[in-house]
């Protein structure tokens, strides 16, 4: 297969779901149907910018809902004060961006001078900061919230323009996710999860790098919240900084292959629909919860690395059926001595 | 010959335990140096002081003239010193070429065709493609140093290059290093294989306790009373002869 070939048909696949996921609504128009795909879609957004900078590091956020509930309340703060009302409220959306990064700039100075456990924990504590600040402050509504423009739309096909605002929110997410892992920036936070110091040692600035990924992160989680806001029409406290979010998405990207572009995206195509259902489905509204924890210990403990890596591994062991998919290379003098054993 | 890099009475203490005791080391411009002494003598605890993975807690380090006391790992990086590890550290979870990348200065195409070079150079380039956390320890210890040279640092700091490799491996690495050297690179090397040392450096700093005990050719001190003490433990108040003349 010549080169031309070969790159059309690695693009062929991605493009391919593109197209379907936005034939989607025309195929399926029910809105209960496209309140799926919104969601999923919303997820695929926060899997895959979690990602970006928890699994490209491996720093691992439970915090992110600081940025989402941000951008919830930043968009429709400013529509409030502002009197943006109707389809012009999209046209805010930047600003939610603009929030996020801000907000990871300071948090993500404090919270990344430190790592592993003690990062999560800050990231947990920094979380609630921003929720009891949403409870308390006057902006933010107190526990009532914030609302948003009123839209008049006709119900039937009024997730639509949400649906194409998050589908093309998802791609962009996830072009911008896929040429970081190919780039120098992407390779930098990869060498910062395997040993920081080392990478530090090679000229890596570790701090700049990381805050980079994290205020990206945090701006591109910011946009998701505010079409998410403007989405149910309405954020809370306990909604827009939920601590089941983080876990959700956490889940999301392990489910799927922490580190990897598509695994978010699978993850939030399995999780977030699949909690949907649950919850509407039973009247038990903690149903969802217990099974993605269990769902979370069945991933941790059979498919840890996830079932993008997991898979990848099987179908390369089938299709070379058992041999080694590479040839190992002639022994060079490192491979010296088992070269001396075998003779 | 001038001096490239330089340590002036650098203590570090950690807890109650001084680790390093007004040590002060000079490495010569395009010279191999040795860096022996007993275990716990603190010779990587200099290496982390120079390369600022450690904080010196009075002295100062110089490269040429330019003062790089307590500057971040990333910094002395750049000014060009770079280092290798006792127990190697690699990026498991990335290729071997991309463990190469991390280091590069260059752009994108060149720098992908001089990490293969120096691969080629240190003999693993059949092997860019695997993960690193798949290769051997000798390997590990092969792409340790070709990713250090991949950056094309001033001074190069070796942390026993030949620890638990076998012979052969050791002969490799002894050639590479003659032939950077040769082409000016300019080498402190931290090593418990004597014939490596005594083969390979132009000039040796014995280390005991956190201070300078010897320095000179490694002829002289090979046969140098005070490492002799330094190595086997003899009181050096309770020898009458003469202490050497090298220090």
């Amino acid at each position: 297969m010549s080169g031309l070939a070969k790159r059309s048909a690695k693009f062929a696949w991605p493009l391919a779901l593109i197209a379907a996921a936005a034939v989607f609504p025309v195929v399926f128009p029910n809105p209960v149907v496209t309140n799926y795909g919104v969601f999923t879609l919303i997820f695929v957004i926060v899997a895959s910018a979690w990602n970006v900078f928890s699994g490209y590091s491996g720093y691992i956020s439970l915090g992110h809902a600081v940025f989402f509930g941000s951008g919830a309340y930043a968009l429709g703060i400013a529509a409030t004060d502002w009197h943006v009302t109707g389809t012009a409220t999209f046209a805010l959306l930047p600003l939610t961006a603009i929030v996020g990064a801000l907000i990871a700039v300071p948090f993500g100075l404090v919270a990344l001078r430190v790592r592993r456990h003690t990062f999560i924990v800050i990231t947990i504590a920094v979380f609630f900061i921003f929720q009891l600040m949403a409870y308390n402050f006057s902006f933010t509504g107190g526990s009532i919230g914030v609302s948003s423009p009123f839209l008049p739309w006709q119900a039937a096909t009024y997730n639509n323009p949400f649906y194409y605002i998050a589908l093309g929110c998802a791609v962009g997410t996830i072009a911008v996710a896929w040429l970081i892992r190919r780039s120098r920036f992407g390779l930098q936070l990869r060498a910062i999860r395997d040993d920081e110091d080392r990478a530090r040692g090679l000229g890596v600035r570790a701090m700049r790098v990381k805050l980079t990924a994290f205020a990206l992160s945090g701006a591109v989680t910011a946009v998701a919240g505010g079409v998410w806001f403007f989405y149910l029409t309405q954020v809370q406290p306990p909604s827009g900084f939920d601590p089941l979010f983080d876990l959700s998405v956490v889940l999301m990207a392990f489910l799927g292959g922490l580190g990897t572009v598509s695994g978010p995206i699978l993850g939030a195509l399995i999780i977030e629909p699949g909690q949907l259902y649950l919850t509407a489905t039973f009247t038990n509204g903690y149903l969802s919860e217990i099974l993605l924890g269990a769902v979370f210990l069945a991933v941790v403990l059979f498919m840890p690395r996830g079932i993008v890596p997991t898979g990848g591994e099987w179908v390369t062991r089938m299709r070379t059926r058992g041999r080694p998919a590479i040839t190992p290379p002639a022994p060079v003098a490192a491979d010296a001595e088992t070269a001396e054993a075998r003779q | 010959m001038s001096v490239l890099l330089r340590t002036d009475g650098v203590h570090k203490s950690y807890g109650g335990v001084r680790a390093l005791d007004g040590c002060t080391v000079e490495v010569g411009e395009g010279t191999v140096t040795g860096l022996i002494g007993p275990n716990g003598s603190g010779k990587t605890t200099l290496f982390n002081v120079i390369t600022g993975y450690a904080k010196a807690d009075s002295g100062e380090v110089y490269l040429a003239d330019r003062r790089i006391t307590n500057a971040a790992p990333d910094k002395v990086f750049a000014l060009g010193i770079g280092r290798t590890f006792q127990l190697t550290r690699i990026f498991a979870r990335l290729t071997v070429l991309e463990n190469m990348l991390v280091a590069s200065r260059h752009g994108r195409s060149a720098h992908r065709k001089q990490a293969m070079e120096q691969l080629e150079f240190v003999g693993i380039a059949g092997h860019h493609a695997a993960l690193a956390g798949t290769l051997s320890y000798g390997q590990r210890k092969l792409l340790e140093l070709a990713y250090v040279l991949v950056a094309d640092p001033e001074v190069i700091l070796l942390d026993e290059p030949a620890g638990g490799v076998n012979l052969s491996l050791v002969n490799h690495i002894g050639d590479r290093i003659r032939e950077l050297n040769a082409a000016g690179k300019t080498f402190l090397i931290v090593e418990h294989n004597m014939e490596f040392v005594m083969g390979l450096c132009h000039q040796v700093t014995v280390l005991d306790s956190g201070s300078v005990v010897a320095a000179g050719p490694p002829d002289i001190i090979r046969t140098d009373r005070r490492v002799l003490d330094a190595y086997l433990g003899e009181d050096l108040d309770e020898d009458d002869g003469d202490p050497g003349e090298d220090a």
